[in-house]
């Protein structure tokens, strides 16, 4: 086939006169814009999927259809165009002539304060990597490892190939198809994401996607993540990067379920550094994640998470608390700068007994940017003995930033505990003058201060991890006061 | 080591330092005495850098140099060192973590590497004991929830670890009893050599029962209006500042 254009298949959708097979011969490695159960179907073809995915997707699509995008959230965007979007892009490959010298040049001076490896660089930039020894047998080894406890870790498109009965009977158990809007729409069209399945028993022997960072590359901007952790067993996953990510999809909606059976624990801990937009709020990502995880009975899920980047960011990670003594934690940093505005926090769904849940949120503005914390905590009515802590504390820096915190609380059982604290406070003049008398400059003593009131939830982060997440609350912060 | 001439500074316009001249020598301790509202913190604050406070007219030279140019943190690095009235809190950075990113940046600032981990030990055990300060208050928030002596005796400690030459000890007595007030002097007093300075900012005379000043000078609506030795104090204490004010407004 000589030329294929975007025109041509616009038209070939428009008349409908085709079958599937068709896309096969599309060399474009982009669909046009616009959104339709033809381009649905697409997707789910071009990435060879079972029928029963594609009408799983299709179901979400015509859902989605007759939703509407949520605006209750503490924030103001300007809503997307859906039918100005292409739903699938391939993933991008490797251009050989492109060096280091082709990247912007404050996008690599902020790669080498957070510490971030040449190798990775050239990663996040489809630069050409020399062919590194180590990493390779790293991986290799690594991948040996968890093959022999039966763990499967693998693109969401691999799972639903090799594993079509593991994903078939839990993809969209946590977050239905018809969950929110956004859900619905990453039912619809996700591009590819993260499949993990612990087996009963075994506990996970490394922090998973240090060494793949398998979600990194081509995910692109619907991003779909499935852990399951079976019974007794237990994994830490991350997720994100530090490093700046810039996008030219400006909306993202992700979606993760979690999945922990009796007596299973997960730890899920984020870095989000999307590109937030410029200091004068022009560009920047909306990222629209919905989050969830079962606890059956005994289980515990913990959620930790930095959110620095993004212009718009709506993430309520949460917890359904079925199994009785379940636990569900939630800890966050949520930094906004500039024109960011963020409305984060969790759910906290007891429905156990003696189930127990702590939401520890640290909110960060600066500039003119907007900070809220939502969370719910919800106690059923067979909830005997449940208990919350909550604690949201929020630090202002300068006069135009706005901490606005909307705790929800239902409690439906009489022998309930819930505890809920929160403080503002601004970093005074007196706090930055203190800490210059003692030789330490501004900016330091703002990171300083930062890093003081985000210890509780940095704590939580595994440590390689805590150490990028320190550097990265400074840098989104260089600046901030004058 | 420190020489201000005709220093005038205001705050938001209000004129508060109206013409102070003093002179600091190494090995010298000054007490700067005076009613409520006379300029005495004010005085430390412009010697310190901080920036509300506008010099309108004098110099401050620090070992020759004209320092009305240097921030805060510069000032601090070429050795001036203020022991607040009121020290701050900084919740979830602990005092030795505050310390040594001080002790970092000041060394940083000279062109030094950062001081080794054992070193640094070594140090806090040294100064710790010097004032009888038990290490657990060490890994605590900085000043949070700390009472009014283990706030002061923390500033004290912090000026043990930076090893300044200067030393302005803003009202370090107010607050204490008189335990802490003993082991803060003593502190002081450890720490004093002949190529170092201290100047005392106090109301009361209380303090220099322990840190024995070289020169008094009485402080009043912005002007130094009498200077003596440590008799003077005595005759503060006795006598009030009523005296003095009658002297000055006669």
């Amino acid at each position: 086939m000589s030329k294929y254009t975007e025109d041509d298949l616009r038209e070939e959708l428009k008349t409908k006169e085709y079958e599937y097979g068709f896309y096969t011969d599309i060399e474009s490695d982009t669909f046009p814009i616009g959104l339709n159960e033809d381009i649905v179907k697409a997707i789910s073809l071009k990435k060879e999927e079972p029928v029963w995915m594609t009408e799983w997707r299709l179901e979400a699509f015509r859902a989605w259809q007759e939703m509407e995008e949520p605006d209750w959230a503490n924030v103001n965007y300007a809503k997307p165009d859906f039918q100005s979007i292409a739903y699938y892009s391939a993933p991008k490959s490797v251009d050989p002539n492109k060096t280091l010298d082709d990247v912007d040049p404050d996008l690599l001076a902020m790669y080498k304060k957070l510490g971030i490896s040449v190798d990775e660089q050239k990663k996040m930039n489809n630069v050409a990597m020399d062919i590194v020894v180590d990493s390779v047998s790293v991986a290799t080894t690594f991948k040996k490892t968890l093959s022999e406890k039966g763990i499967i870790f693998m693109s969401i498109s691999e799972a639903i190939k090799e594993h079509p009965e593991l994903v078939k009977k839990y993809l969209g158990t946590i977050v239905p198809q018809k969950d929110n809007y956004y859900a619905a729409l990453n039912s619809a069209v996700f591009s590819d994401g993260s499949f993990c399945y612990i087996p009963k028993g075994v506990r996970c022997p490394m922090e998973l996607s240090t060494y793949f960072r398998i979600n990194q590359g081509g995910t692109g901007q619907f991003e779909r993540t499935l852990l399951v952790a079976d019974e007794g067993s237990y994994v830490s996953y991350l997720e994100g990067c530090t490093a700046p990510s810039r996008d030219e999809n400006q909306l993202h909606a992700a979606v993760v379920e979690l999945i922990a059976m009796d007596d299973a624990e997960i730890k899920y801990s984020t870095v989000q550094n999307w590109f937030p937009g410029n200091a004068e709020g022009k560009g920047g990502v909306y990222n629209f994640v919905t989050k969830r995880g079962l606890c059956e009975k005994n289980a515990k899920i913990s959620w930790t998470q930095v959110e620095t980047g993004s212009a718009v960011t709506w993430k309520y990670p949460s917890c359904i608390l079925k199994g009785d003594n379940s636990v569900g934690e939630f800890y966050s940093i949520a930094v906004t700068n500039n024109y960011q505005q963020a409305d984060t926090g969790t759910k906290m769904i007891h429905l156990g007994k003696n189930t127990k849940s702590t939401i520890i949120s640290k909110g960060i503005s600066a500039g003119k940017s907007q900070n809220s914390y939502r969370g719910l905590v919800q106690i059923g009515s067979r909830a005997d003995n449940a208990r919350n802590f909550s604690q949201c504390d929020s630090l202002l820096m300068g006069n135009a930033c706005g901490a606005h915190t909307f705790p929800y609380i239902e409690a439906k059982n009489k022998t309930a505990q819930i505890e809920h604290e929160a403080t503002t406070s601004k970093i005074g003049e007196d706090q930055i003058f203190y800490c210059n008398q003692r030789g330490i400059d501004t900016e330091k003593a703002i990171a300083l201060i930062v890093n003081g009131f985000s210890k509780d939830v940095l704590n939580k982060l595994p440590m390689e991890f805590a150490v990028e997440a320190q550097k990265l609350l400074e840098i989104s912060l260089e600046g901030s006061v004058g | 080591m420190l020489k201000i001439n005709n220093l005038h500074a205001s705050v938001e316009d209000k004129a508060i330092l109206k013409g102070i001249n003093l002179e600091v020598k190494p090995g010298e301790v000054h007490a700067i005495m005076g009613p409520n509202g006379s300029g005495k913190s004010t005085l430390s604050s412009v010697i310190a850098g901080k920036e509300e406070y506008e010099v309108t007219d004098g110099e401050i030279f620090f070992d020759e140099e004209n320092i009305e140019e240097l921030s805060a943190e510069e000032r601090a690095h070429k050795g001036i060192f203020l022991s607040f009235q009121y020290p701050v809190e900084i919740p979830g950075v602990s005092v030795t973590n505050f310390i040594k990113t001080a002790i970092n940046e000041t060394r940083k600032a000279k062109g030094l590497p950062d001081m080794p981990a054992n070193e640094m030990l070594k140090l806090i055990r040294e100064k710790s004991e010097l004032l009888e300060i038990d290490r657990k208050f060490l890994s605590r928030s900085l000043n949070q929830g700390f009472s009014g002596g283990e706030k002061k005796r923390n500033e004290i400690f912090q000026m043990a670890m930076l090893e300044p030459k200067l030393a302005i000890l803003d009202e370090t007595d107010s607050g204490l009893d008189i335990d802490a007030l003993r082991i803060v002097a003593s502190g002081v007093n450890k720490l004093k050599s002949k190529d170092n300075a201290v100047v005392l900012i106090t109301h009361y005379q209380r303090l220099l029962d322990y840190i024995v000043p070289d020169f008094v000078h009485v402080l009043y609506n912005g002007r130094i209006v009498k200077s003596g030795g440590k008799e003077l104090a005595h005759e503060l204490e006795e006598k009030g500042y009523d005296w003095i004010k009658e002297e000055v407004n006669a």
